[in-house]
């Protein structure tokens, strides 16, 4: 039997997971937020912004309006049953999109690269952006981010050997980039951020298995022991940098640190770092013929 | 807490120091990339009452008409340091008292800070609905057909608006010193 798709159901369902994730801090995101706060010090600002960041992610919830006004680009991974048309899909969110838009539940934010113009809707080349995967079961899960612009902007990528980090081709190396990039990140970020990291790949790949990583719970441990290891000492070395909330100092510098992998050429080795705000909104819909469901 | 009645004085802010935390109450415009070139271009006079003594705000807001009236609906800051070219500069020029967005200045503003009696307040990113919750009333708003909303000028009256001194008139950033202590934990890290 193949999946029937009712693109107008699809599409009131995509609007809807748009609203979510503009609005609704994802609960494992809120804990871990809630843990930074409960250990920064009495009347110290990395306290009272934790605090004012939480109070905020309450508000947005129970008014259903923005968490950020930077509601940033709309990073699609989607997972389809055999036989279901990927450009359907495609579309039905395209147009799910422009609605959200149009409701402010995002911001304008695709601006022509060439001609300076916003198209005001969202949508244009590669936005919103999209991954698809294929699957045995009988639904479509579409996991949806915002990444907004700040924190994109202080994402980045090392080709190892790094000569000024010393950094060699192994995990010593690679944790070595990621001390450099929240380093050099400090609050522009809007820390405390969440890093999504892909080792290998090639630039594109790369890039995106790390913010694959994005849609990890915080609380999740690696199925790699090795990765797992790493994550566990970069989250408690990052957060020895005093950098804090919006950098004004403080224990809480990141919320999470995940990594993920991929075969690599023998001549290349990145590392592709993508940091996330404090905001880090993302959701899953799991979409079947007869119901929807959120995370 | 310390509770600022806008528009303020060069004792009141003299007295701020950095890791204070501060409530805006009162008065303060809105601008960025555009209105800082045109008050360094143009040096126009319709907005000189408006800044003396208060604050100028990096934001970009998301706005909507209701009843005629502008509401803002997501008023958080942007980043500041594309202002650094200006923003001394224009802070002697209108009196300006504080200088509020995220991510600090450099030491231009720093410098300019010192100089004429001023502070950088960092609002906090991300936190759109409550500081847009903050907004009591839109009073006006300059250059709206030219600029465009995100630029243009707004004159908003605030309450209880929270930010942190981050830089303040003694010649002292927070950004900055963090940035040495986190580099030194750093490169220990990195080269151990």
């Amino acid at each position: 039997m193949s999946f029937q798709l009712d693109t107008n159901r699809l599409r009131d369902a995509v609007v809807e997971l748009i609203r979510m994730a503009s609005t609704q801090l994802p609960e494992d995101v809120i804990q871990a937020m809630a843990t930074g706060r409960d250990r920064e010090d009495e009347g110290s600002p990395a306290k009272s912004v934790l605090n004012f960041m939480l109070r905020n992610a309450e508000e947005a919830k129970k008014n259903s309006t923005p968490i950020c006004q930077d509601t940033g680009t709309n990073i699609h991974y989607i997972t389809i049953p055999v036989g279901v048309s990927m450009r359907a899909v495609q579309q039905t969110i395209i147009e799910a999109t422009r609605i959200a838009t149009e409701k402010a539940y995002l911001r304008p934010n695709a601006v022509d690269s060439v001609t300076g113009k916003n198209t005001g809707d969202n949508t244009g080349e590669m936005a919103p952006y999209f991954h698809f995967e294929e699957w045995d079961e009988p639904a479509i899960k579409i996991q949806l981010a915002l990444k907004g612009g700040g924190s994109e902007n202080v994402s980045a990528q090392y080709k190892l050997p790094d000569n000024r980090l010393n950094a060699g081709r192994n995990l010593e190396g690679v944790y070595k980039c990621i001390i450099d990039t929240v380093n050099s990140a400090q609050g522009l970020g809007c820390a405390p951020g969440v890093i999504g990291i892909g080792i290998g790949g090639d630039r594109a790949s790369g890039m995106l298995i790390a913010k694959k990583q994005l849609f990890r719970l915080m609380t999740d441990t690696n199925s790699d022991e090795k990765l797992a290891e790493l994550e566990t000492r970069l989250y408690d070395d990052l957060n020895t940098l005093g950098i804090g909330p919006m950098g004004f100092g403080g224990k809480t510098t990141v919320l999470g640190v995940k990594v993920g992998a991929a075969h690599r050429l023998p001549a290349s080795f990145f590392v592709s770092i993508a940091y996330m705000c404090w905001a880090d909104r993302r959701h899953t819909m799991t979409f079947t013929e007869t119901e929807v469901t959120y995370d | 807490m310390i509770n600022l009645q806008l528009p303020v004085t060069e004792d009141q802010i003299r007295t701020l120091k950095i890791g204070d935390e501060v409530s805006l109450t009162g008065t303060i415009v809105t601008g960025r990339d555009a209105a800082h070139v045109w008050m360094i271009d143009e040096k126009p006079d319709e907005v000189r009452d408006l800044l003396t003594g208060t604050v100028i705000y990096h934001c970009g807001p998301v706005v909507s008409k209701k009843d005629g009236e502008w509401i803002f609906v997501a008023a958080g800051p942007t980043t500041s340091i594309r202002e650094e070219p200006y923003q001394g500069d224009v802070m002697k020029e209108y009196g300006l008292r504080a200088v509020m967005g995220k991510g600090g200045m450099g030491e231009k503003t720093l410098a300019a800070l010192k100089e004429h009696g001023g502070v950088y307040l960092h609002a906090v990113g991300g936190a759109a609905t409550i500081q847009a919750q903050s907004v009591k009333k839109v009073l006006d708003v300059i250059k709206l057909e030219e600029f465009g909303v995100p630029e243009a000028m707004w004159v908003i009256e605030v309450e209880d608006f929270r930010a942190v001194v981050t830089m303040d008139s003694h010649g002292n950033s927070i950004h900055k010193t963090i940035k040495e202590k986190s580099t030194q934990i750093a490169e220990k890290l990195i080269h151990s």
